[in-house]
């Protein structure tokens, strides 16, 4: 937690006490496969990180272990502060991280209005009781939960289909669905999974936009990205991961000349212009 | 796996027709204006509680049996039973193949209390029946609910079994010979009950179904209907959108238990007498099948498959022995005709406002470059 802010690193270092997210040494082990080895890096305040890596590199398994979905073997995550490995999935949420899914996982037979309400339900402290007869603090947190969703579909452009079904949504209003979803439950740090996999590129300079207008209104964004321009439009901050290790951590500009990162990852230096 | 995603693909589209058909139903309800949908929903109620005063409708009466009757003491119950199985079932997902437990945990927790081993009063027994009902529910439920899907469905199989066994094995709650002379609810007002006039027992039955029914609406279309719905139809994904998803299955569970109880001990307060022979599988079964062939999730669709699992084998009387036979094949038949359900689940708000625009956007292949997703497949792919 103490260590000194003052290396040479430049670039807006900042005090520990602006990091929401640390990891720190952290692996993880499925069987005799080490899927994580002592991978360390943080996420500050108001930060967008990019996560990338090769297939199999560990990116998704590092968002799982943020989430709660697996716990590491050894190591820490710490989030504000608090140690996340003896908390449950639902309670990591209500802390403050949020996440959307590689493979689109919305409530499809809700409305898009009603996923996002799921969302904002996170804070909500309704129960049984409340809901059979009508308690006062239903009613505020219904209209509450109900305005909020309203606005982010609005936010996100979907407004227009709030009522439909989400699985009858175009796969584009389902990708940006389940950041709204994620938006409702007010992270801290927002993490997405490849929000960008399956759009053209007309529709990823869209979701470049929409990132971007997500850390204006003040939010964290963990991004995992495979498309490369995506990654380096709209980061501050990059973490390489290879073969469960991480192997690089800078700018986008430092990260694309990094030899090891070319050998590792861009392969061909050609595809990533 | 393409074979399965076949079937899901072939589903995907019955159920797109369905909606088709079902959109103008509802469309055309919801374009009434308030007032109007209120002047039908009373007048509904006041039809079905003028209903017993008719007799013996014809048509839809009973041949060889009291249409009353049947009404009362196997329609009402069947109907309660259902609505409280569908909450389980069709709103949080949980199989459960083992309800007849609550409906004879209810039963017979009226009958101890009343009968056999003191004289609380009917009205004050079925309170503490729905509460011991719920308790068992918790109790079954805070160990079984970690598991899902068929797990679930085996554990609470044996539990239904478990019940009727320790029922005929238990000299204090009578064994095999079960239990009689449960005492009658008590009069209200001009409203005797007897045991000849079944329509006082349909009555008390009728307005159980309303009040459960509000009850169980207004919590479907809350935070704890969403939570159900969303653990129903991805449960690791409602989990890390922050929804505790234990306590919502539990809660599903106690308050599937306690209308259940409430169904048997209305039961126990009509027939007067229980044994262990009243509380086999097969009403389990019979209850779930209520729920699927009504539309599980849908209350208006479980009510009306609860009222058909009840009525079909009274109707068929006249078949003697074969009654179970022609019950048998008109399920099958049903089942061909509305794969889904009588009255299918949801959708409702859906079909409010863009019915037309989907149903075209689902209806031409390839019509749209992003094509209703197969996201919800990939699900089943990863198992």
């Amino acid at each position: 937690m103490a260590e000194p802010v003052n290396g040479p690193v430049g670039n807006g270092a900042v005090p520990p006490a602006d990091r929401v997210l640390e990891l720190d040494d952290v692996t993880v082990r499925f069987g005799g496969v080490t899927a994580l080895e002592d991978v360390s890096f943080h996420i500050d305040r108001g930060e967008i990180l990019g996560l990338i890596g090769p297939n199999g590199a560990g990116k998704t398994t590092c968002f799982n272990i943020l989430t709660g979905v697996y716990k590491p073997a050894s190591g820490h995550v710490r989030f504000e502060g608090r140690d996340l490995s003896r908390m449950k999935r639902y309670q990591i949420t209500k802390a403050g991280i949020a996440r959307t899914f590689q493979n689109i996982r919305l409530f499809p037979e809700m409305t898009a209005l009603e996923n996002v309400m799921v969302g904002a339900d996170a804070h909500h402290r309704t129960s049984v009781l409340g809901a059979m007869f009508h308690l006062p603090r239903y009613r505020e947190e219904e209209q509450s939960g109900r305005a909020r969703a309203r606005e982010l579909l609005d936010f996100l452009g979907i407004g227009d289909r709030a009522n439909d079904a989400a699985r009858n949504l175009p796969y584009g209003y389902q990708r940006r669905l389940e950041i709204a979803r994620a938006l409702a439950t007010n992270p801290k740090l927002l993490c997405l999974d490849e929000p960008a996999a399956g759009f053209n590129p007309a529709e990823k300079v869209e979701l470049m936009e929409v990132i971007r207008r997500i850390q204006r209104e003040g939010y964290t964004v963990l991004l995992i990205e495979h498309d490369m321009d995506l990654v380096m439009g709209v980061t501050e901050r990059i973490v390489v991961l290879d073969f469960g290790r991480k192997i690089a951590e800078g700018t986008p500009r430092a990260i694309r000349s990094d030899p090891r990162v070319i050998e590792a990852y861009l392969g061909v230096p050609e595809d990533a212009a | 796996m393409s074979g399965v995603r076949g079937a899901f693909g072939g589903l995907r589209q019955a159920d797109d027709a369905r909606i088709r058909g079902l959109a103008s139903v509802g469309v055309r309800w919801r374009a009434l204006p308030r007032p109007a949908r209120i002047a039908i929903c009373v007048a509904a109620v006041a039809a079905l509680y003028l209903l017993p005063l008719w007799g013996s409708p014809p048509l839809i009466n009973t041949p060889g049996t009291d249409f009353v009757d049947v009404l009362a003491t196997r329609i009402a119950i069947f109907v309660l039973a259902a609505i409280g199985l569908n909450v389980v079932v069709g709103q949080a997902g949980l199989l459960d193949l083992g309800f007849v437990a609550f409906y004879a945990i209810g039963a017979y927790t009226v009958a101890v209390l009343s009968a056999e081993h003191g004289s609380v009063p009917f009205a004050l027994a079925v309170p503490v029946a729905i509460a011991v009902a719920m308790s068992a529910g918790i109790l079954l439920g805070t160990p079984t609910l970690r598991l899902r899907g068929d797990y679930l469905a085996i554990v609470t199989l044996g539990f239904g079994e478990i019940i009727r066994i320790v029922a005929v094995n238990t000299d204090w709650l009578g064994g095999p010979r079960g239990i009689s002379n449960i005492p009658k609810p008590p009069n209200v007002g001009p409203l005797e009950f007897k045991l000849l006039d079944a329509k006082p027992y349909y009555w008390l039955a009728l307005t159980a179904i309303i009040v459960v029914v509000v009850f169980v609406r207004r919590l479907e279309r809350s935070r704890v209907g969403r939570a159900w719905t969303a653990i129903r139809e991805d449960e690791d994904a409602a989990e890390l959108m922050g929804v505790p998803t234990f306590k919502f299955k539990l809660w599903a569970f106690a308050i599937g238990a306690g209308v259940g109880a409430l169904s048997g001990s209305l039961y126990a307060g009509r027939v007067g007498f229980i044994n262990p022979g009243n509380f086999p599988f097969t009403l389990s079964v019979l209850f779930l099948a209520a729920v699927v062939l009504g539309g599980a999730g849908n209350l208006a669709g479980v009510i009306l498959g609860g009222v058909v699992i009840a009525y079909l084998p009274e109707r068929f009387r006249g078949f003697e022995d074969k009654r179970f036979l022609v019950f048998g094949i008109a399920l099958v038949v049903m089942m061909i005709f509305r794969p889904q359900g009588l009255i299918p689940n949801r959708r409702v708000a859906a079909e409010m406002h863009h019915a037309e625009d989907n149903l075209e956007l689902a209806n031409v292949p390839g019509g749209d470059l992003h094509e209703p997703v197969e996201g919800s497949d990939d699900r089943h792919d990863r198992g």
